[in-house]
C-alpha cells in the first residue's frame, strides 16, 4: 500500500469521469503535436528542395510564385526567358553555377522538367535503373513517379500541354523512359526530367527551318549552362528559369539587384521567400495552437472540477485517514498525484494519437512521405507544458485538501 | 494513561471547561453526555486531532501541546486508533486494502497473518475481496473497527459507535470493542450519548 496505489485506484473507482479527463488532455495535445509535426516536416521538405539554390532567375511576375513553381514545382511558371539573354547573364562573375530548367508539359500530372545533369547532382540524386540519356526523347523518371504509374525502363508516354492532367496532348511525341531515379526524399521523386532540347523538339520548334543553312546549325556549347545548342536555337528557344549558385557572399547583394535592375528577368531568393511563405502559413498554425491550447485548458479545468468534486464526496475518508497517521503532505500528495496521472494518461493518450495522426497523414496523401516514429526535440518542451497543466489542475484541490479542518469533518459525522 | 488538567476549550465562542479526569492504564472508561454536550470535542481533544485553548492532557505523562502538527499526526497513527460513528470506509479500496491502507498511514508494519487474523475476530474473513462501498452497515462497522486496531493502538477510542444500531448489535459491537482492546492490553474510551451501554463501564464522565 502507498500513495501511487491509492491515488491509482482513486481514479478508477470513477471511470467515466477520468476518461473524460484524460481524452479531453489526449485531444488538445494531439492537435498540438501534430501540427508541430506537419510543420516541422514540410520545414524540412523545403528546406531539403532549396538547399544548393541561392537564386532563381525567370520571367517576371510574382516572386512567391517563380520561386513555387522552379524549386517546389507546386505552382505555374511565370513565363520564359530567352535562351541567348541567359546564356549572356550567366557569364557574370558573380555566378558559380547555373542549372537551366524548362517547364509547362506534364503526363498524368507529374511534372516533365527540361534540364541537364546538373540538376542530379544538385540534389545528390542517383539512377536506380538504366540511364540518363543526352538523345531527344529520352525521360528519367523520378521514384515515385515509376511507382505511382508502373512505368518502367522502355516504357513509352506522350505529353500534355500544360500542369493540369486534361491537357492538349503531344501524342506525335512519346518519350521513352530510359531511366528511374533511386528515391531521394526530394522534389526529383515527383518529377520527369528530360533534356531540354527534348522539351523544344516536343513543342516543335526545332523542326521549323528546313535543314539548309548551316550556320544556323553550327552547334554552339554554353558551358556554365552545360548545354550544347545549334545557333538558331540559341537565338530562338526559351526555357524557364536558371537555378542559381553563388560565386561569393558578395553576390547575395549584388546579383538580385542586377537581375531585377537591369534586365527583364526577374531573381528571387528561396530561403527569403519560404520565410515570408512560412510567415503566412504561420497564422494558420497559430490558430490551430490556440485551439489546441484551449482544449488544453478546458481540459486542465475538467481535471480539477473533477479533483474538486471527488474531494467533497471523500472528505470524511481523508479526515479519517488523517486521524489515521497520514500527515497534511500525504494528503496533498495523494490529491496532487491523482491530478498528475490524469494529465499523465491524457499527455500518453495524445502522443500516441498526434503520432499515429502523422503517420497515417501519409497514407492520406500521397506526396507526403510520414513517419509516425519521427519525434521533434520541441515536443520535450509540449511534454514539460503539459506536466506543469497537470501539477497546476490539480495545486488548488491539493491545496484544500491541505488546509481541511478535520476535527470539523469529523464532528459533523 | 489520560489525565484532564483544567481543560477548556472555546468552540464558535462558547468556552467548555471540562472537570479533571483520569482514565487509568488498560481501563476501559465512557463519556457520557447529551449531543452538543462537548463530548466528541473531548474525544478529538483526547486523541490530538484539536488543541485545547487552555489547560492541558497527559498522555502516558506526556503532553500534545508542545509537539508539531505533523508530529501529533505521527502520534496519533502509531499509538491511538479510533473508531467514528459512521465508518467511512475508503470507498476504491478492497476491506483489506482499507486495513493496509491504515497500516501504511500508521507507520507500522503489520504481518500478512495478522490481518487474516483480526479479519477472523471481527468476522470479516470472506469479506475481505470486497470494495467497501458494496459492504452493509453493519459490515462496514466491523471493517473501520478492525482499521482502528490493525497497527495495535495503546488507546481505542470510539465515538458513538452504537447510535445506530439495535439493542443486539449494539451490546454485539460493545463485546468486539471491549475485547479487541483487552486483547491488546489497550485502553478503550467510549464517547457517547447511548445509555444501553452504561452499565458496563465503572469509570464515566458525565458532561
Amino acid at each position: 500500500m502507498n500513495l501511487v496505489f491509492l491515488s491509482f485506484r482513486s481514479i478508477v473507482f470513477k471511470p467515466l469521469s477520468s476518461l473524460l479527463s484524460i481524452l479531453l488532455f489526449g485531444f488538445g495535445l494531439a492537435i498540438i503535436l501534430l501540427i508541430l509535426l506537419v510543420s516541422t516536416h514540410l520545414k524540412n521538405e523545403i528546406n531539403t528542395n532549396a538547399q544548393g539554390v541561392d537564386l532563381v532567375i525567370g520571367a517576371k511576375g510574382s516572386p512567391l510564385q517563380l520561386i513555387l513553381a522552379n524549386v517546389f514545382h507546386i505552382d505555374f511558371p511565370t513565363g520564359n526567358i530567352p535562351l541567348k539573354d541567359a546564356a549572356k547573364l550567366t557569364r557574370n562573375r558573380l555566378i558559380k553555377s547555373a542549372i537551366p530548367l524548362s517547364l509547362g508539359d506534364s503526363y498524368a500530372g507529374y511534372r516533365i522538367v527540361g534540364t541537364t545533369t546538373a540538376y542530379l547532382t544538385l540534389y545528390n540524386a542517383t539512377v536506380a535503373e538504366g540511364k540518363w540519356d543526352e538523345s531527344e526523347m529520352k525521360a528519367v523518371i523520378g521514384w515515385n513517379v515509376s511507382q505511382q504509374l508502373g512505368l518502367r525502363l522502355g516504357d513509352t508516354f506522350s505529353s500534355t500541354h500544360g500542369l493540369a492532367e486534361m491537357g492538349a496532348g503531344h501524342e506525335e511525341n512519346p518519350f521513352e523512359v530510359t531511366g528511374i531515379l533511386a528515391p531521394s526524399g526530394t522534389v526529383l521523386d515527383d518529377l520527369m526530367l528530360t533534356t531540354i532540347g527534348s522539351v523544344w523538339h516536343v513543342h516543335g520548334h526545332a523542326e521549323d527551318h528546313p535543314a539548309h543553312n548551316d550556320s544556323l546549325h553550327a552547334l554552339v556549347t554554353i558551358p556554365h549552362l552545360g548545354l550544347q545548342v545549334t545557333s538558331e536555337q540559341l537565338e530562338n528557344e526559351e526555357i524557364t528559369s536558371l537555378l542559381i549558385k553563388y560565386a561569393s557572399p558578395m553576390a547575395a547583394i549584388r546579383l538580385p539587384q542586377l537581375v531585377n535592375k537591369d534586365s527583364n528577368f526577374q531573381a528571387a531568393s528561396p530561403a527569403f521567400e519560404t520565410a515570408r511563405l512560412f510567415t503566412l502559413i504561420g497564422t494558420g498554425v497559430d490558430v490551430m495552437n490556440v485551439l489546441g491550447l484551449v482544449i488544453i485548458i478546458i481540459s486542465a479545468i475538467s481535471v480539477f472540477i473533477a479533483l474538486v468534486n471527488s474531494l467533497k464526496e471523500r472528505k470524511y475518508e481523508l479526515a479519517i485517514m488523517r486521524s489515521m497517521g497520514a500527515s497534511r503532505l500525504h494528503i496533498f500528495t495523494h490529491v496532487l498525484l491523482e491530478g498528475m496521472m490524469l494529465t499523465i494518461g491524457g499527455t500518453f493518450f495524445g502522443f500516441v494519437l498526434a503520432h499515429a495522426g502523422f503517420q497515417s497523414l501519409g497514407l492520406i496523401s500521397e506526396s507526403m512521405q510520414t513517419d509516425g516514429l519521427f519525434f521533434v526535440i520541441q515536443e520535450i518542451d509540449v511534454l514539460i507544458g503539459s506536466f506543469a497543466m497537470g501539477i497546476i489542475s490539480a495545486i488548488v484541490p491539493a491545496v484544500m485538501a491541505y488546509r481541511s479542518d478535520i476535527s470539523k469533518t469529523l464532528a459533523k459525522g | 494513561m489520560i489525565e484532564l488538567r483544567q481543560l477548556e476549550h472555546t468552540y464558535a465562542d462558547l468556552p467548555i471547561r471540562y472537570p479533571d479526569w483520569q482514565v487509568e492504564d488498560q481501563g476501559h472508561a465512557l463519556i457520557l453526555g447529551t449531543s452538543g454536550s462537548g463530548k466528541t470535542t473531548l474525544l478529538h481533544l483526547i486523541c490530538g486531532l484539536l488543541k485545547p485553548t487552555a489547560g492541558e492532557i497527559l498522555f502516558n505523562g506526556q503532553s500534545f501541546a508542545g509537539l508539531s502538527t505533523k508530529k501529533r499526526d505521527r502520534f496519533r497513527g502509531e499509538h491511538i486508533g479510533i473508531v467514528f460513528q459512521r465508518p467511512h470506509l475508503v470507498k476504491s479500496l478492497t476491506v483489506l486494502e482499507n486495513l493496509k491502507l491504515a497500516a501504511y498511514l500508521s507507520g507500522k508494519k503489520v504481518s500478512s497473518d495478522k490481518y487474516l487474523h483480526v479479519l477472523e475476530a471481527l468476522q470479516l474473513g470472506d469479506l475481505k475481496k470486497r470494495k467497501a462501498h458494496e459492504l452493509s452497515e453493519g459490515q462496514a462497522q466491523r471493517v473501520s473497527i478492525a482499521r482502528a486496531v490493525i497497527h495495535d493502538p495503546i488507546l481505542l477510542a470510539a465515538d458513538e459507535p452504537t447510535a445506530s444500531l439495535d439493542d443486539a448489535n449494539c451490546s454485539r459491537v460493545l463485546h468486539l470493542l471491549k475485547q479487541q482492546a483487552s486483547d491488546r492490553n489497550a485502553t478503550l474510551l467510549i464517547a457517547t450519548h447511548d445509555h444501553r451501554i452504561k452499565s458496563s463501564f465503572t469509570n464515566q464522565l458525565v458532561l
